[in-house]
């Protein structure tokens, strides 16, 4: 507590949000948050994809035409790749030490997550809109 | 020796066999990262009903083919189990069913729904087919 002597701030004020990564529980809590999402998401998604097996180029536009359809995909795409970007980051933390490794596998996951994330919106988007 | 200093090391853990629980907790993480491999499949199918039918009939092809089917049960079992194991996961972080006897009785569970889950997916996506 010595160190501690000589600022204003308490040890609760210094130590309040601050985990070893720096950043609390936001980490935690967006993979909770995401995979509660995710439970009625693949839920609607396993039934979607199970609707179009084998479905026709029109038949898959026409579902993505109705909005509830587009709005859950985007949903689906955009949670899933939060989540799995997440996820994948701790994968990383645990298991490559070495720490430039680390961080290109890191941004580069979360690149590609966004990215790909991306893309999903924007096919959804252009079949909805019917560009 | 793999440590360097030409001392024993200790039994790892590979010397141990290892319990049912550990083995679904390094599944529950195998999986995940076998999903998100699989997310590359559903950006194609999006895209490629974006791009147009011939593109669409590709992947459709693709994911009805023999490989894709394979795939799509890998990734079926994967997802149902990633999924229940995952709702074990927030059952623990609400402080619940932590105890040994209990794990060992969701591990179960969480297999047994699985099984469930994933057969009768199949079941009724190949009737629908």
């Amino acid at each position: 507590m010595a160190s501690n002597s000589k600022t204003l701030r308490s040890p609760l004020q210094v130590a309040r949000g601050l985990g070893s990564a720096k950043h609390g529980t936001e980490h935690w809590w967006s993979q909770r948050l995401t995979s509660i999402a995710l439970v009625p998401l693949t839920v609607w998604f396993v039934f979607g994809v199970i609707g179009h097996l084998g479905a026709g180029h029109a038949e898959f536009i026409a579902w993505m035409r109705s909005p509830f359809s587009a709005v859950m995909m985007i949903l689906t795409a955009v949670v899933t790749f939060h989540h799995a970007q997440s996820g994948l980051q701790v994968v990383i933390e645990d298991y490559v030490h070495a720490e430039w490794q680390k961080m290109a596998l890191i941004i580069g996951v979360k690149f590609l997550s966004f990215a790909l994330a991306a893309a999903c919106v924007l096919a959804v988007v252009k079949i909805f809109i019917g560009a | 020796m793999a440590n360097g200093s030409g001392r024993p090391l200790s039994p790892h853990l590979q010397v141990y066999k290892l319990p049912l629980t550990a083995v679904m907790s390094i599944t529950h993480r195998i999986t995940g990262v076998g999903l998100t491999v699989g997310t590359l499949l559903l950006v194609w199918w999006l895209v490629a009903a974006a791009a147009g039918p011939e593109a669409f009939a590709r992947a459709q092809g693709f994911i009805g083919s023999f490989f894709g089917l394979l795939l799509m049960f890998g990734w079926s079992a994967a997802l149902y189990y990633h999924l229940c194991n995952g709702i074990r996961h927030l059952v623990w972080d609400a402080g619940k069913a932590i105890e040994l006897p209990d794990a060992e009785r969701n591990n179960k569970v969480v297999l047994g729904a699985t099984a469930v889950l994933t057969v009768l997916t199949w079941i009724v996506g190949l009737a629908v087919w």
